[in-house]
């Protein structure tokens, strides 16, 4: 059992208020790419090299200080157990790769972990903002205001013409990548989400499953995310999100209401038979849950179920996860009982609230 | 032939996986390679973004057959990261950001692909970036100028000048 505090509960303080468009959109997330000039990139760097970036980066943020983003702790990678990375992964605080290819790796985390700044990952800074429900103009204004107090003492890789040099192509100019994670269980049933995913394809964005690229898009959940960081300016790039993420929700609203129109029984039966299975079962996977957690969610927007909230579907969205399952009931955890323990996980949270 | 993914767009990337003498072909348009990611059925690992910007890159050298230059530009190395450019286009990833500068011949038809744009307009760093705003404003205001000279408007162009020439002045003295 871990004595993280970032990692002992499932949601991040950030999630618990609920944001616009909340029943659809789970959260907004906007991530800015930055490097040091004149330091090899994490890729080629020494494990020296590696841990002069971090010294450099490391203290621009006053630890333990009131930034007005909140205080921030540094967590160095090396110094973390495996089990409390993987949770930070789960809870989207850090990114696989950070975990899994990184040397000097560390993230600042603020207090209520809406602001996760990772270091030595595929580029020497990551400073990601996350917000819940649908606030990606707000996620952009805080990651762009924390990048200025990062630039006023660093001396960023930028070039004229081609902007804010990254390691990647794909993040070359702003570095910007701006995504909102959302629900689509109405689109997914009346089979028009292919139509909409190759549209949305073919406007400079790209869809992914909620673990970034992948990662399959469990329980209807879809990360929209613009795939251009070049030519476009950020602001362009927020409002484009912004207008396609709108119509997607329009789109799933209009959905969902077609369904209670056509087929209200039908619909009904799947969300409560979902309930129950979710309230009773004894071995569940991960997949199974995803799903139905899904349908539950959707009950509760169609005024089909009261209870639980959606703060609480969230929450069991990060802790029916397999770290968070370690976590919560022992380090070494064999896949089936982690389909034991995760039921047992849903029983007991679905049961009280009857 | 028809991407087997979205059925819609041609398929520009073929490959063929055998396990245990079994054959399965894949032929995929590079949209839905990208969406798909490291995705594609039965592919296990290895076909990363990276991976696909890696093809995008010998397509580039492909496509220009193997002449003389082609092979020169696969040898060109970043002086700062001793990165080359054949190395770079097997990773799909940049040594540091000096290779910008040493591997940038190869690299507009790369971002015209992945971007659709080869020029930054976004934010600009403000201390490091004084110089830029500036020519950025003036070029705004040569477009104001011109314009203002083309409906006559003699006295705000006049303005427009002034403006120009106070912020080139400003550059002199950075």
């Amino acid at each position: 059992m871990s004595n993280l505090r970032f990692t002992e509960q499932a949601l991040s303080e950030w999630m618990r208020s609920g944001g616009s468009h909340s029943e659809i959109v789970i959260s907004s997330r906007v991530r800015i790419a930055r490097n040091i000039q004149h330091h090899p990139f994490p890729l080629l760097a020494t494990q020296n090299q590696a841990e002069e970036v971090m010294n450099v980066l490391a203290p621009v943020i006053d630890q333990g200080k009131e930034t007005g983003f909140g205080t921030f702790h540094l967590l160095k990678l090396d110094d973390l157990e495996e089990l409390d990375k993987k949770v930070l992964v789960e809870k989207h605080l850090i990114s696989p790769n950070l975990v899994n290819d990184s040397r000097g790796g560390a993230v600042l985390l603020n207090e209520d972990e809406s602001v996760s700044i990772m270091i030595n990952e595929e580029d020497h800074l990551r400073i990601q903002c996350l917000f819940p429900g649908f606030q990606v103009r707000e996620a952009w204004e805080r990651a762009t205001a924390i990048d200025d107090i990062f630039e006023a003492s660093i001396d960023y890789a930028f070039d004229d013409r081609r902007g804010y040099l990254t390691s990647c192509p794909t993040n070359v100019g702003t570095g910007l990548r701006a995504s909102v994670m959302v629900h689509l269980p109405a689109l997914v049933m009346t089979q028009q989400i292919n139509r909409i995913l190759s549209a949305v394809n073919q406007v400079g964005l790209t869809v992914r499953g909620i673990y970034g690229e992948g990662s399959e898009a469990a329980g209807n959940i879809f990360q929209i995310s613009n795939q251009i960081t070049l030519g476009q300016t950020e602001a362009e790039i927020i409002d484009n999100l912004h207008s396609v993420a709108i119509q997607i929700i329009e789109h799933e609203r209009n959905a969902r209401q077609r369904l209670l129109t056509d087929s209200a029984l039908r619909i009904t039966d799947r969300i409560m038979r979902s309930y129950g299975i979710l309230s009773y079962a004894a071995v569940m996977d991960l997949k199974e849950a995803s799903q139905r957690l899904s349908d539950v969610r959707l009950g509760l927007d169609l005024g089909i179920l009261k209870a639980p909230s959606i703060s609480v579907l969230n929450e069991l969205n990060v802790k029916t996860q397999p770290g968070f399952l370690q976590n919560l009931f022992g380090e070494k955890l064999s896949s089936t009982e982690c389909d034991m323990y995760r039921a047992k996980l849903l029983r007991e949270t679905l049961g009280t609230t009857h | 032939m028809v991407c087997q993914e979205c059925g819609v767009r041609p398929a520009t990337l073929h490959f063929t996986k055998i396990v245990n003498g079994e054959k399965t072909e894949f032929h995929i348009c590079e949209s839905c390679a990208r969406e798909k990611g490291e995705l594609i059925p039965g592919t296990s690992g290895g076909f990363s973004i990276h991976s696909l910007l890696s093809g995008l890159l010998d397509l580039e050298g492909a496509g220009k057959g193997k002449t003389a230059a082609a092979s020169t530009a696969q040898g060109v190395r970043c002086e700062e990261c001793g990165m080359t450019y054949g190395q770079f286009s097997k990773l799909g990833r940049f040594g540091c950001s000096s290779c910008y500068k040493y591997f940038d011949k190869g690299l507009d038809p790369l971002f015209k692909r992945v971007h659709g744009s080869t020029a930054h307009v976004g934010k600009v760093p403000k201390r490091a970036g004084a110089k830029i705003q500036f020519r950025r404003q003036i070029d705004e205001l040569k477009g104001q100028l011109q314009q203002a000279i083309e409906q006559e408007e003699f006295e705000k162009a006049a303005e427009f000048r002034d403006q120009i020439r106070k912020l080139e002045k400003e550059i002199a003295q950075e």
